[in-house]
């Protein structure tokens, strides 16, 4: 099983073949072949997880090859229970983007579905990198299917939402390719596990976090640098919303865990309160804004902000609890529950939001509007959908035996070991996160039919049926069996937890700087 | 043995399942009869279970699965079984087969007939796993849960714009009591470590005191904090003041959701969760205090709204708050069996009385206003019959089964030493009075005195399409689907009560509840800490037998009361009303003030939705749209496009332009260069 390089198949299959597809192009079988190719890429995807060693914090699946010598920059890959689920989820949420637009998109068909492909690539690319320099130019790249996708697909005011996306990210990573650079400078490598052991001043670790934060907040997004992501939610097509928010927010997420933590320990240390304060603010403040959408897409993305303020509260919470040790026997383990927790809300938070995403652009595809007062009594006309969307909606709410649950509970229980009051904060979500949803289900399921749009409207097929039900059953199992998913992540954690709370200072290492 | 324990809530899961996907295929008979055999199913399996439990004390406590393993903490999906939780199984099953079996007939023309079998069934799911749960994971699993199926059963005809605005007023009203039981949750862990019962009440007793610092200096007794966290979810779920909102417009949905959820099961899952925590609250006398105080209040002035009430519904829910109020006051004294024991007997008078309810809203063709019934008795014996035993079991009528469990509580207040005693005591002595009065003012209105319907202009009630019913004559008794459950649920509210001896004054909870007594071996380390609280023991101590119990009730406080609220209801309703007229004008403030509920929900509406709205409003446009992208985003924008705009005039593209300055910047540096 190792010797086949899964992770370059995994990067170069979907890329190749969304060429392929961009060569047969408008004629039939295209989408067939599209479909072929994101299947087959979700199979092979499948022993990343099956061969996985669970004992190893090590990279796994390894691949080496020089790439630009001169500036040791490497093709370098691998993976660890960090990496490895969420590149499942990529695969598989690839499959159903696919589906997801199958009847829909009439314009431009082979062209929307390669540049998925060749995203779904890209992102396993970013997933599996394992030199800073691949990682950049991976991150980098990301932007430009995705820019296409909202630039051409998109709605009415899409220019303004391409262009502000485009900068706003671009703004934020141009930092990230600096201080990379300065990192090499320093060390003279840009292999991750260099970066990690690489002993580094408080100075410069500030302002290394400083610009790793700019770079990834923005990806995340996290408050205040997240008002690019409403507006490409509203003017992407379905299948641009839900990669958006199921799989590049989690980029965001997993670069804290592979750069910012490790790289810079002390300066996160530093400032732990600083991104707590904005996870915080994201979830309580975001959860308000979310109560007043008038728009669905603008809703759940602004749900998707406050709960991806859960991921980046659950990574840096671990340094408040490190400070309480002593008082706290189990600061330790709930350093270990917080960033599980992070990582499940990012994997759930993927199936739940791209559901949501997927359920709205049902309505859109019918109705060609994303108004919530256009709608009421939806549920009379669409039994077996609004069933589908109520069970997203309570995911999404956080209940119990959903996947929604998993990483808020674990984040919250966590946090209640740092400080009752980050807990505190943190649970408002229930009462606001439910209240921003369950108005949504009220205001455009129930109710009496409202018009005669909504009279007409017919229950989904079963093309959108199995999508939506695929993840039904992923939001199900995934709430009320976690496990698989956290003895995954497990040994990776804990190791990820070792680098992430040692200082890094010169004066901290036995040696010395050398 | 464990394979059956699994099967008890899962027979109703398939059940639930099932007609819920399959419901079109299978039919409408198909849905009921494989729900109602899952829930018989779990009804016979948990009577052999708690034969095996009670009689033979084979209790149980044991791992069905691994949820999940973080670091040292293990997260387990697990069982236990021993007397409370047997008998809550007991009751769930039991109440619940017998709504599947009434439902057949209240539901009978309904669309929606294998949705709502699906629900009921995935409630008792639900619920079972609530009761039956022996981690705090699970028990939040289920509290959740119920909730859920509450939401989709009280908003079951969504068309309604009312039943969607309670449903979803119930799931948030809920989430502020789950608010504050997950941070419960969250410090059991933080402070023992485990979320299993077991460990936690094990580490409890090693437990020298801690303290949560909130802020700097500022420490509270992690027990108390811990306690009343808790009970604040407690609150939402059995409908304590403030909290207790949500209850009355429940009734929205289908009646026998409301016999099943909202008076016999799911809001007494607060009573049964702080009986299953004693050794929790044992430990915080603050806490105590606090439900006494919460319940007394519940119990009296939510009884006092049942008085004005007109619906039918209306004034069982505001009766089902109060008798809530009840069970809750029994913790606070610590008499956490006797709240138990309320708690089994009322879910039988109760869903007895709601069903009753349920079975003349049918015979007036869904009219619910009692002002427009009377006279039923000679057309709904069955009805009659049971209903009267349902109320008097209600007001506590000596020798029905509420008149042990109710008195039990009052004793056991009497009995309590902790200060809120007295408030809590004088409370719910009024509070018989008052619960006689509404009850019996509700029978009599509606099966005595003179007929006030119309037999023949019902024919226009809304969501429901019973043209069957609206044969346009008398009302008539329901059909046997209906009458029988009633039967079988009076039976229950009669004789549960003589159960008294052994499930209070015996030892039968001793092992499942633990109290700060000298049953229990009294902590001689905690002595100084904490007070006894000897409620139940000194009633055991008193107690001479089931006919002495009776008897010396007859003599006390409550039996009279209850008399006295009888009799006022008698006298008013039915023979003159003046008093009552008199009473109105001259307390007009004091009927304009329960009828609009104290206020409390214009209140809710007014700070908390309104406000909230405001909050997202202001935040929204302010917060977004001004602050950061205005000004910081848009802002930054504008500034480089000035920028550029400047900067742009000076490229002009003239070359006399760039001749002129290039021939002012030779000056200028010759100057610099010759003169500095």
């Amino acid at each position: 099983m190792l010797d086949l390089p899964i992770l370059s198949f995994l990067i170069w299959l979907p890329i190749v073949g969304g060429m392929g597809v961009l060569i047969v192009g408008d004629r039939s079988g295209a989408k067939q072949f599209a479909l072929g190719i994101a299947l087959l890429t979700f199979l092979l995807s499948l022993p990343l997880y099956t061969g996985f060693d669970l004992t190893t914090p090590d990279m796994q699946f390894v691949e080496f090859i020089p790439w630009v010598e001169a500036f040791k920059i490497n093709y370098h890959l691998g993976v660890d229970g960090i990496s490895m689920p969420l590149i499942l989820l990529n695969t598989f949420m690839t499959v159903i983007v696919v589906i997801a637009g199958w009847e829909v998109i009439t314009y431009r068909v082979s062209q929307y579905m390669a540049a998925f492909l060749i995203m779904a690539g890209i992102v396993n690319g970013v997933f599996a990198a394992l030199d800073a320099m691949l990682f950049y130019i991976l991150f980098e790249a990301m932007l430009i299917p995705l820019f296409l996708i909202i630039g051409i697909w998109g709605g009415a005011n899409r220019v303004y939402a391409t262009i502000k996306f485009f900068l706003y990210t671009f703004f934020g990573s141009v930092f990230l390719l600096i201080s990379l650079i300065y990192l090499y400078q320093l060390g003279g490598s840009f292999a991750v596990a260099d970066l990690h052991k690489l002993p580094i001043e408080l100075t410069p670790q500030i302002l290394i976090f400083l610009s790793f934060l700019l770079a990834f907040g923005v990806k995340v997004p996290m408050w205040p640098v997240h008002t690019w992501l409403p507006d490409a939610h509203v003017e992407a097509p379905t299948g641009g919303s839900v990669i958006l928010a199921a799989i590049t927010l989690k980029v965001g997420g997993y670069a804290f865990l592979r750069f910012a933590m490790p790289i810079v320990p002390d300066a996160a240390a530093q400032l732990d309160w600083l991104v707590i304060f904005m996870s915080l603010t994201a979830v309580v403040y975001i959860g308000f804004v979310a109560l007043v959408q008038q728009d669905m897409k603008k809703l759940v993305a602004y749900s998707s902000i406050a709960h991806m303020g859960f991921v980046t509260l659950g990574f840096f919470v671990i340094y408040a609890l490190a400070a309480k040790t002593a008082a706290n026997p189990l600061a330790m383990s709930s350093s270990v529950l917080a960033i599980q927790g992070g990582m499940v809300q990012m994997v759930s938070h993927g199936f739940i939001s791209g559901a949501m995403f997927l359920c709205i652009g049902v309505l859109y595809d019918r109705m060609h509007t994303r108004d919530i007062n256009a709608y009421g009594g939806v549920a009379n006309q669409m039994p077996v959908f609004a069933a589908l969307y109520v069970l997203f909606a309570m995911a999404n709410t956080g209940l119990p035996g959903t996947s929604g649950f998993v990483g808020e509970f674990m984040v919250i229980l966590a946090s209640f070991g740092a400080n009752p009051l980050i807990a505190f904060a943190a649970a408002t979500t229930l009462i606001v996160g439910a209240a921003y949803t369950l108005w949504l289900v009220k205001r455009v399921l129930f109710g009496d039919v409202k018009n005669a749009e909504v009279a007409a409207l017919k229950d989904i097929g079963r093309r959108e049926f199995w999508m939506l039900a695929v993840l039904a059953v992923a939001v199900l199992l995934l709430g009320l069996w976690p496990k698989p998913l956290t003895d995954v992540m497990d040994v990776s954690i804990r190791h990820l937890l070792d680098q992430a709370l040692n200082s890094k200072l010169c004066s901290g290492l036995a040696g010395g700087c050398p | 043995m464990e394979a059956m324990y699994l099967a008890i809530p899962l027979a109703p899961l398939f059940g639930a399942i099932v007609a819920g996907l399959f419901g079109k295929k299978i039919g409408r008979a198909g849905a009921h009869w494989v729900t109602i055999l899952g829930v018989a199913v779990a009804f016979l399996l948990s009577l052999v279970v708690a034969n095996d439990v009670m009689f033979h004390g084979n209790t149980f406590n044991g791992t069905v699965y691994t949820w999940a393993v973080i670091a040292d903490i293990r997260f387990e999906v697990g069982f236990m079984l021993d007397n409370l939780s047997t008998m809550m199984m007991l009751v769930v099953t039991f109440v619940s087969l017998m709504v599947h079996v009434y439902t057949i007939g209240y539901m009978s023309e309904d669309p929606g007939y294998q949705r709502f079998f699906s629900y009921i069934s995935l409630f008792t799911f639900s619920m079972l796993m609530l009761v039956m749960s022996n981690n705090f994971i699970q028990l939040f699993f289920g509290w959740e849960a119920v909730g859920l199926v509450s939401y989709l059963l009280i908003g079951f005809w969504f068309k309604k714009e009312t039943a969607i605005y309670a449903n979803m007023k119930a799931f948030l009203v809920n989430r502020v009591g789950d608010f504050g039981f997950l941070l419960g949750i969250a410090a059991i862990l933080m402070h023992f470590g485990t979320l299993d019962y077991v460990e936690t009440f094990a580490s409890l007793k090693n437990f020298a005191g801690g303290d949560i610092e909130v802020f700097a200096g500022w420490k509270w007794d992690a027990v108390t904090v811990i306690a009343i966290l808790l009970f604040i979810g407690a609150m939402g779920k059995s409908a304590q003041v403030p909290l207790h909102v949500w209850l009355p417009d429940s009734m929205e949905g289908p009646t026998p959701i409301s016999a099943l959820i909202h008076a016999a099961t799911m809001v007494t899952a607060g009573i049964f969760m702080v009986a299953r925590m004693s050794p929790i609250f044992e430990m915080s006398d603050t806490a105590l205090n606090l439900i006494l105080i919460i319940g007394a209040t519940t119990a009296f002035f939510m009884g006092l709204i049942g008085i004005v009430q007109n619906d039918i519904k209306k004034v069982v829910a505001y009766s089902t708050l109060s008798q809530l109020g009840y069970m809750t006051v029994a913790l606070g004294a610590s008499a956490y069996s006797a709240g138990v024991f309320h708690l089994m007997t009322h879910a039988f008078f109760k869903a007895l009385l709601f069903l009753a309810a349920g079975s003349v809203i049918i015979a007036m063709h869904h009219e619910q206003d009692i002002r427009k019934m009377g006279g039923l008795k000679k057309y709904m014996p069955i009805t009659y019959w049971t209903s009267l035993i349902g109320s008097l079991a209600l007001i506590g009528f000596p020798g029905f089964s509420g008149f042990f469990s109710k008195d039990l509580i009052i004793e056991a207040v009497h009995e309590s030493h902790l200060w809120a005693a007295g408030y809590a005591y004088t409370l719910v002595l009024l509070g018989v009075f008052v619960t006689a009065f509404y009850s019996f003012r509700m029978f009599f209105l509606v099966f005595h005195g003179k007929e006030r319907f119309d037999a023949h202009g019902h024919d226009d009630h809304g969501h429901h399409d019973d043209e069957h019913h609206g044969h346009g004559g008398t009302p008539h008794e329901s059909p046997w689907v209906v009458t029988i459950p009633l039967i079988m649920l009076a039976i229950p509210s009669v004789l549960a009560g003589y159960l008294l001896d052994p499930m209070v004054v015996g030892e039968f909870f001793h092992d499942a509840i633990f109290v700060n007594d000298k049953a229990h071996g009294f902590d001689p380390a905690l002595q100084g800490l904490l007070s006894a609280h000897p409620g139940i023991e000194e009633i055991s101590a008193a107690y001479h037998g089931v006919l002495g119990f009776v008897l010396h009730g007859l003599m006390a406080p409550p039996f009279w009361l209850a008399m006295a609220g009888l009799g006022a209801a008698w006298f008013i309703y039915l023979k003159d009303d003046a008093l009552a007229r008199w009473a109105y004008d001259k307390f007009r403030w004091l009927h304009t003030l329960l009828d609009q509920k104290y206020y409390v929900d214009s209140f809710n509406q007014k700070v908390f939705a309104n406000g909230s709205v405001s909050l997202g409003n202001v935040l929204w446009s302010i917060g977004e749209r001004l602050m950061i992208d205005g000004f910081i985003v848009n802002g930054a924008a504008k500034a480089v496009g000035w920028f550029s705009g400047v900067a742009r005039q000076v490229q002009t593209g003239y070359l006399y332009h760039y001749a002129f300055s290039m021939v002012v910047g030779i000056l200028l540096m010759l100057t610099w260069f010759l003169f500095f």
